[in-house]
């Protein structure tokens, strides 16, 4: 009875049933949810989905490039050259520039990443023991930073000191001899530290003996992680930035080759990071220094800036993953795969 | 005409400030100046073995796209509606996951700038689906704390009968008592609501349009009532009264079904004896609210009436179980809840009406306070089991 009265009241029934239907025409009562799931879901062994498109950092070509000898011969002079000295080593000049930039570390997720010479990992520095290296840090980027070497050098080219940051707009030029022969990083010092470090400022820095260690198929491998959201925890993990790239792009290598790995952890945020090969053992040679192998195993533990060079010949023919055995890490994106041909 | 004129030419230069604005103004200057503003909220999440689908919408001003889902803590596959959504865009993202029952489900979004947006499941269940053997059970758990409490009240008639006009202005005021209770009740919880619902919709304001739509509304309906029952004493205004009543809890519960329902089906409650106990207790008291005022009325507190009521009262409570369980939304249950209110606060203000008229001096007695204060007890007593 009293629902009929409200009809004729034509002013508040019109009223009430445009408010509603307003309502519902924007905001409709959802009962989805149970139409079936498109055929476009993949079940590989990866959780992301999509592919890269920024491809201005390419994770295959890092892998087996130093002093940017993956440039073409005139773009290279810009950033290296080399020059022969009186005692027969060679002086090794590099051009670095800090700057700001958004690189792709998940299909699709963007990071406003700090980086040298706008890739992360930046450029590896390779020199023989006893060569002379000279860096010039352009800072083109909107904060101070720095480069500080692990290595001998002098005091006064640490890179830690707030007086040695380099403004935004200035530069700096290090200079020291490469020693002790092994496997080093290199990474920006300035304070907030964590921050510059989080964001991507850091490489590898490789020093051969000056007798050459055996021929081998040599791969670079700088595990790092994005705190994309930056809440203090990292979304994203990976071995050379871009999570599970090496899932879906296999690094191939040949059955029973020497294959030597240089591994370096720049995680920040977490305490220890670690790499595991499935199938497989190596020799490992603790930050590359020694020439007996420190363990021979099949996973190490990282600390950050700690590092390895590893050494293993694979067995047999196949697929074989490799992956931080910290599986939340594995999970988010720092797993990939061999694929050893015959 | 002119006046025609006038009253476009504001809207006309308002749009044309709005096209000016938009085409050279200093939008671009603000847009630079902040990084955009990314907020997605989740409508929905729905469980089927392996299986989970989760409905979004984008509630901030600028446009989301949604690269990567995180399920606790892991990369998952993934397929998106759509991935890039506008304001007020919506998709629903489907993902295959063995997930465990009764142990807890976090979902994460990854945006394309790194922005990350969680959605945890305190309790993870299978979601309803409209099958016989919930709508039978949603029905019963509406049967238990609506129906049967509401009807149990009602019994309570043959007391109101036979007592005295101050005893029964007692019974009226501790009426009005458990309806205000419930009528803060239902305003906290759509409060609540109006805090989850996403930011664009505005909830408080769509409380305010909730409670004063229906309240409005009645005060009309009742103001002409009375101007007819005064010619052709069409029903009168007692019974009128317990009907208003029982229309305004019938609503009230149904936001309390709504709430049932949809905390049932997403996990968040699983319904212990102890809960239904405590709304039997809690809702047994609103039967007195609706046979107060015509307790006393010969001819009027029939069986035929006293059944409506009870249904009008208590009914709602199933079918809003039934919403709230298999086509769960906040923004519905915030709606049903202000109307709730709107129409108590109608009843309310009905039954001081109805007392005022035929007291001698003052509605303020002593036994009246009284009566309003134990109403409030009674509800908050009661209320004791429920949460």
């Amino acid at each position: 009875m009293y629902i009929s009265e409200v009809f004729k009241k034509p002013a508040f029934a019109l009223a009430a049933i445009f408010v509603l239907l307003g309502l519902y025409v924007f905001f409709p009562i959802q009962t989805g949810g149970h139409e079936e799931n498109g055929a476009q879901m993949a079940h590989g062994h990866t959780g992301v989905v999509g592919e890269y498109t920024f491809d201005d950092f390419d994770p295959v070509s890092y892998l087996k490039s130093w002093n940017f000898n993956d440039l073409p011969e005139k773009e290279r002079e810009k950033f290296y050259r080399e020059q022969n000295l009186p005692d027969g080593t060679l002086l090794r000049e590099y051009w670095i520039y800090a700057v700001d930039k958004k690189i792709e570390v998940a299909p699709g997720v963007f990071f406003d990443a700090w980086a040298y010479n706008g890739k992360v990992p930046g450029p590896t520095i390779r020199a023989t023991e006893g060569d002379t290296i000279r860096v010039h840090l352009i800072n083109q980027g909107s904060h101070t930073h720095s480069i500080h070497f692990h290595g001998y050098h002098e005091a006064s080219m640490d890179g830690a000191m707030p007086e040695q940051f380099v403004q935004p707009g200035k530069n700096f030029t290090y200079e020291f001899m490469a020693e002790p022969a092994g496997l080093h990083v290199y990474h920006c010092h300035s304070t907030p530290l964590k921050d510059h470090i989080a964001r991507g400022l850091y490489g590898m820095f490789i020093i051969d003996p000056k007798e050459d260690r055996e021929t081998a198929n040599e791969l670079i491998m700088m595990m790092n992680a994005f705190d994309t959201n930056f809440d203090g925890e990292n979304e994203v993990y990976a071995v050379n930035t871009k999570a599970f790239y090496y899932a879906d792009t296999p690094i191939k290598v040949k059955q029973g080759e020497l294959v030597r790995i240089y591994a370096a952890n720049m995680v920040e945020s977490d305490p220890i990071n670690s790499i595991h090969i499935h199938g497989n053992f190596f020799n490992e040679y603790q930050t590359g220094t020694l020439s007996t192998p420190s363990a021979f195993t099949d996973i190490i533990e990282l600390g950050q800036a700690e590092r390895s060079v590893l050494e293993l010949r694979f067995k047999f023919p196949g697929k074989y993953m490799f992956h931080a055995h910290q599986t939340e890490f594995s999970e988010l994106g720092w797993m990939g795969f061999f694929e050893v041909e015959k | 005409m002119r006046k025609l004129i006038i009253g476009v030419l504001p809207v006309v230069l308002l749009v044309l400030l709005i096209a000016s604005f938009l085409q050279f103004g200093p939008l671009g200057l603000l847009k630079t100046a902040f990084p955009p503003v990314e907020t997605v909220a989740f409508e929905k999440v729905v469980l089927e073995k392996d299986k989970i689908a989760v409905s979004i919408i984008n509630d901030g001003p600028d446009e989301v796209t949604i690269s990567q889902v995180l399920i606790n803590d892991a990369y998952n596959q993934f397929h998106i509606t759509q991935s890039t959504l506008k304001h007020l865009e919506k998709a629903v993202i489907y993902l295959e996951y063995p997930w465990s029952e009764m142990l807890p489900l976090r979902i994460k979004l990854v945006s394309s700038s790194g922005v990350t947006f969680e959605k945890e499941i305190p309790v993870a269940t299978p979601t309803p689906v409209p099958d016989s053997r919930y709508i039978i059970s949603f029905a019963l758990i509406g049967l238990y704390v609506g129906v049967i409490p509401v009807f149990l009240g009602l019994l309570w008639l043959p007391l109101l009968k036979n007592l005295s006009r101050r005893w029964y202005d007692f019974f009226l005021s501790l009426t009005v008592g458990l309806l205000i209770f419930l009528l803060i009740d239902a305003l906290e919880g759509a409060f609540e609501l109006a805090a989850e619902i996403p930011q664009t919709l505005q909830g408080v304001s769509l409380i305010a349009i909730g409670v004063f739509l229906p309240y409005l509304t009645l005060l009309a309906i009742g103001k002409k009532d009375s101007i007819d029952a005064d010619n052709k004493s069409a029903i009168s205004h007692t019974l009128r009264l317990s009907y208003m009543i029982s229309l305004a809890i019938g609503l009230h519960n149904m936001g309390e079904g709504l709430a049932i329902g949809s905390a049932f089906s997403v996990g968040e409650i699983t319904l212990g004896s102890l809960l239904v106990i405590g709304f039997m207790m809690h809702n047994v008291t609103e039967g007195i609210a609706i046979i107060a005022p015509i307790a006393k009325q010969k001819g009027e507190n029939t069986l035929k009436h006293l059944l409506t009521l009870g249904l009008i009262a208590g009914g709602p409570t199933i079918i809003g179980a039934w919403i709230g369980g298999f086509v769960f939304s906040q923004l519905w249950s915030l709606l049903f809840l202000s109307v709730g209110v709107g129409a108590i606060l109608y009843v309310v203000v009905e039954i001081v009406k109805f007392m005022k008229r035929d007291a001698p001096t003052t509605i303020f007695t002593f036994t009246n306070i009284a009566g309003f204060l134990s109403g409030l007890f009674i509800m908050y007593v009661t209320g004791l089991f429920v949460f």
